[in-house]
């Protein structure tokens, strides 16, 4: 049975530590940062951060709503970052069967720039991120080394409020649908983001968008993987040459 | 707290007004959310919407300094509705005493003011007595003069529309929050308010929770599970530090300091142990004595004695009426009134309000003493921008400091627990923890006093004072030991061993304790009760949280204290489905009673509020320097010239410093329009001194920013991530425009009012930045703590064509 978080936003107060358990676990630096008009910072995820909590505020009449949304790679069921990792060199990316762990391998630093461009690109959340010098691949890898431990993830152990929760895939799901019925009294738009496809299960009050624009992903209608992504890279490719 | 923070849990309605606990105490939402789940209503009230609002189930927009409006305009909306707890506030509180002829309170002022000395003389705020001495009372309430009748005149000018028109919340956002919160004065409900900086940093702070206090009483809501006015106090172990004296009005335990007009020990206990004739008025606080010379036989040993009167001839004692606190010491310095002297664990170049003043003045030491984790503000203020420090005279000593990981010792939460913390490394290199470098420093002093004499040298050389510094030691002192062999209760203690409980403590000079709120920490039977991590409970105590055997909480391991209040005459919860303690017809079950009495049914019971004189909960409270009913006043700098509760615009007691750096703009001044907010923020700790060297913070929250409306922004054309220069009578402070609709402009007697917020934790020493917010604010501060005016004060905001202070 594979392994699942749940991330209810609706407990979330952004207090980021999440963010920062994450860095001091995998003793990432700190990113030389600027302040540009808003709390998120670092603005995007990066090769020194693999989980940044975004901040997206709206004012709505006189209603102010903010809302946290604490990014990560989503461990998909089928990962297309996989897939498109694949055409490149087989088991660059692998899945760990235990955990449902999307993990990037050593076997990357071999991939050219366009090539790892081409596995971002076809990641619908657009997570993964290199350091740019060395090729180390930076994303969330689920925290294996402590889960195979038999501990938590760092940012599920850094959360106070019960945002970041983590555990076999049915008892998460089974407290998703419990916390969405709660939630959806007073937010009858809630949902649980791409649940089905996903080991990083997001519960959101509204609509994805008023969160972070790949909250949710804008995947198109599934080919077969091999499929889909020998088009994609094709396109790609056509592109990045004309 | 009154409370403890799991306890927060229990609340059918939760007031976070003057704290944005979610950032600053982000654990507390724990239990917030908890109650929640539970069904409770979470309200933010609050100038800015922050991560606390977007978890509460709403929030609202309040001018900054006008909380006494919007608490009196709940409170005058219980008494006329009629939703208070009429029991409660009848048994246990003090509404139905009746008050002095002489008592006034004209058009702002309270009856006693002198306006040449700016104080009250408070002989007029007092009560009718009976024959016995003890408060004429009038049960029915209907009595013009008792507490209740005056408390309801004295709000009746809080309607609606004049707290409206003064705090810029609408009139609807008003309703919302008093019908919800005051839906809790019945039994079965209980409602919290939590609380922080956004309410003691004021000029009124003092008195805005006393209107908390009201409140809380009428509503029934003081001593119940759920209920309580809880001050979130914070990770610099704040509780702790206020408990053991940090600051310089009290000695340890909550006593007063020794004054002039008190020159010997008699005339202290005379003066500070109150005497009631009310044979049902625990009146704790007549042991005073006990604790008091328990103290001193911990200070002095053997040297205390019953002869010399414990040796209190030997402390210090301030004037009457002496001001020692940091704004005046600061201006005491300004005027090369203070030579040298040590500043450990504080930023006051960055924390201290005027802070072009304070770096100036502290120039003028000959000498300064500093021990930190890091250079700051405070141990460089001689390299500071624009200064040459050749021309800088003070010779600085900067001493290397342990780090929290690397020492061990107790930390007290706010909910009054006292709790372990073990060393995790060894400090490095020289780097010593204060009390290792603190205690073999003053045996320095010692054998210079005792060597080469000096004025009064045996306050120094008579001192009972360890040769090396162990925690340990320290917390058995200050439970407390006997120092003699002694029996209590049949049980018998030699000399030096553990006292049981501060009722063992005496003031024949058997036993010492350095803190008798402690007593009962460190005893002989339970050990170093701080690292007790056991979670058994009865089924009772798990129902609401109750941990008793988990760390110690002062006083005697009592959870939730004045909870004698939450049972009715016969010992009976008012609440059972939530009851903090039940008589069972022999003994108290659940948390340690307030006093282990029988209930008050009994004939041999005791008012619930023991440590107030008559043991009612003081609804009228004398004793304040600035009334005994709380009553609106403007901040000093404020955007309006009058409001509708009286001609008296600022506090008619506030306290401030005169010097020529010390400006301040007059009312409603069109200079500086624009009301400031100053705060922390999660990712940074105070003035920023430890956590700007953390990288992977300041990564989070790298530079000072003001948060804005953008109305404003729109108003002074500034756009979201401009430079800016933000602009007070007294000083300029550069910083990065963050627009944000969680700023809004509030109507304020028809004229829109802007407000801006900034965080203070940024400064030169960590270069690119930003500096010293608190530039911009003002020296002044509430009459009965000197607590500065950190939370409002007027500013203007302009677009800078360059920023110098800031890397853009």
């Amino acid at each position: 049975m594979s392994k699942a978080f749940l991330i209810d936003t609706t407990r979330c107060t952004a207090c980021r530590g999440c963010q920062l358990a994450c860095k001091e676990w995998y003793e990432l630096p700190a990113n030389k940062t600027k302040q540009v008009g808003t709390h998120q910072n670092p603005p995007d995820l990066n090769a020194n951060n693999y989980k940044l909590v975004r901040f997206n505020e709206h004012l709505d009449g006189e209603t102010i709503t903010w809302n946290f949304f604490p990014d990560q790679c989503r461990h998909c069921i089928e990962p297309p970052c996989q897939g498109a990792a694949d055409t490149v060199e087989e088991g660059a990316v692998i899945k760990d069967e235990a955990t449902g762990a999307v993990i990037f391998t050593d076997k990357m630093a071999q991939f050219s720039t366009e090539d790892l461009d081409y596995v971002r690109e076809s990641c619908p959340y657009d997570i993964p991120r290199w350091d740019a010098k060395t090729k180390r691949p930076a994303k969330c890898v689920m925290c294996i080394d402590r889960v195979r431990e038999g501990m938590l993830p760092a940012c599920v152990l850094a959360c106070p409020t019960g945002t970041m929760n983590f555990g076999e895939r049915s008892e998460m799901l089974a407290l998703a649908k419990e916390r969405l019925a709660k939630v959806k009294k007073d937010h009858p738009n809630a949902m649980l983001a791409d649940q089905e496809d996903v080991s990083v299960i997001y519960l959101l009050a509204e609509a994805p968008e008023r969160y972070h624009t790949k909250a949710v992903a804008q995947a198109p209608a599934r080919n077969t993987r091999k499929q889909l992504f020998a088009s994609v890279r094709s396109s790609l490719t056509s592109v990045s040459k004309s | 707290m009154t409370n403890h923070w799991i306890d927060i849990k229990n609340a059918d309605s939760i007031l976070i007004i003057g704290s944005n606990a979610a950032e600053h105490h982000p654990v507390s939402f724990k239990w917030v959310l908890r109650a929640k789940d539970a069904g409770a209503t979470v309200m933010h009230v609050d100038p800015k919407f922050s991560r606390t609002s977007a978890r509460s189930d709403f929030h609202v927009p309040i001018r900054s300094g006008t909380d006494i409006a919007f608490m009196g305009g709940m409170i005058n909306y219980v008494l006329e509705n009629g939703r208070y707890y009429k029991d409660y506030v009848v048994d246990y509180t003090n509404a139905s005493y009746i008050v002095s002829e002489g008592f006034e309170f004209n058009d702002g002022l309270f009856s006693g003011y002198d306006p040449k000395s700016r104080t009250y003389d408070q002989s007029s705020w007092k009560f009718d007595l009976d024959s016995k001495g003890v408060p004429k009372k009038d049960p029915s309430l209907k009595h013009p003069r008792c507490v209740f009748n005056l408390l309801k005149k004295h709000f009746s000018r809080y309607n609606i529309e004049n707290v409206s028109s003064v705090t810029g919340v609408s009139k609807d956002n008003l309703q919302k929050v008093y019908s919800t919160f005051s839906s809790t004065g019945t039994p079965d409900k209980a409602g919290t308010i939590m609380y922080a900086l956004g309410w003691t940093q004021h000029t009124v702070g003092v008195q805005n929770i006393r209107s908390a206090a009201i409140l809380q009483l009428l509503l029934g809501n003081i001593g119940v599970a759920g209920g309580g006015i809880n001050a979130l106090r914070g990770e610099p172990n704040v509780q702790g530090s206020t408990d053991h004296t940090l600051l310089y009005h009290i000695i340890p335990g909550y006593m007063a300091m020794p004054r002039a007009d008190w020159q010997t020990y008699d005339a202290y206990n005379k003066a500070n142990t109150p005497v009631s004739t009310d044979p049902h008025s625990a009146n704790w606080w007549q042991h005073k004595p006990k604790y008091f010379t328990s103290l001193l036989k911990g200070w002095y040993g053997e040297n205390a004695t019953a002869k010399n009167g414990y040796c209190y001839g030997l402390l210090p004692k301030i004037e009457k009426g002496a001001d020692h606190s940091y704004m005046f010491l600061f201006d005491r310095m300004y005027n090369n009134e203070i030579t040298g002297g040590f500043i450990i664990g504080l930023n006051p170049m960055n924390s201290v309000p005027n802070s072009n003043k304070v770096r100036k003045a502290l120039d003028n030491l000959d000498w300064l003493v500093t021990q930190e984790l890091h250079h700051s503000e405070t141990t460089d203020n001689w390299h500071r921008p624009g200064v040459d420090p050749k021309k800088v005279k003070t010779e600085v000593f900067l001493l290397p400091s342990a780090h929290r990981v690397e020492k061990e010792g107790t930390v007290t939460n706010s909910g009054r627990w006292l709790g372990w913390h073990d060393k995790a490394i060894e400090p490095e290199a020289d780097a010593r923890s204060f009390g290792a470098a603190f205690v073999p420093m003053m045996n320095e002093v010692r054998a210079l006093y005792k060597e080469e004499g000096g004025k009064l040298p045996e306050a120094i050389t008579l001192l009972n004072w360890p040769k090396t510094y162990n925690p340990e030691y320290w917390t058995r002192l200050i439970n407390g030991q006997f120092t003699k062999d002694t029996v209590v209760k049949g049980t018998k203690y030699k000399k030096g061993q553990q006292v049981p409980s501060f009722t063992a403590l005496s003031d024949d000079g058997s036993t010492m304790s350095l803190n008798w709120l402690y007593t009962g920490s460190y005893t002989e039977e339970g050990g170093n009760k701080a690292k007790r991590r056991n979670p058994q409970q009865t089924k009772m105590q798990a129902n609401i949280g109750l941990y008793p055997n988990w760390a110690w909480c002062w006083p005697v391991n009592r959870r939730i204290l004045y909870n004698r209040a939450s049972v009715n005459a016969d010992g009976m919860p008012l609440n059972p489905k939530k009851a903090v303690i039940k008589w069972d017809g022999k003994k108290w079950v659940g948390d340690v009673p307030d006093g282990g009495w029988k209930p008050l049914s009994s004939g041999k019971g005791k008012h619930p509020f023991i440590m107030s004189k008559h043991g009612h909960g003081q609804i009228f409270g004398p004793g304040r320097k600035d009334g005994p009913i709380p009553e609106h006043y403007e901040p000093v700098e404020t955007p309006i010239d009058s409001h509708p509760f009286s001609k008296q615009l600022s506090s008619p007691v506030y306290k401030f410093v005169d010097s020529s750096m010390d400006k301040l703009a007059k009312p409603a001044d069109p200079n500086f329009p624009i009301v400031l907010t100053t705060y922390s923020l999660t990712e940074h700790w105070c003035g920023g001194g430890e956590t700007r060297n953390v990288p992977n913070l300041l990564e989070a929250e790298p530079q000072l920013y003001v948060e804005m409306s953008p109305e404003l922004a729109e108003e002074k054309g500034i756009a979201n991530g401009d430079g800016v220069i933000v602009e007070s009578i007294r000083g300029k402070v550069e910083a990065i425009a963050m627009v944000t609709v969680r700023m809004r402009p509030l109507k304020v007697k028809g004229k829109t009012v802007h407000l801006v917020g900034m965080p203070f934790c940024f400064g030169w020493t960590t270069p690119g930045t930003g500096d010293s917010t608190n530039r911009l604010t003002p020296s002044v501060g509430d009459p009965n703590t000197t607590i500065p005016e950190y939370k409002a004060s007027c500013v203007n905001i302009r677009k800078a064509d360059k920023l110098t202070e800031i890397e853009m």
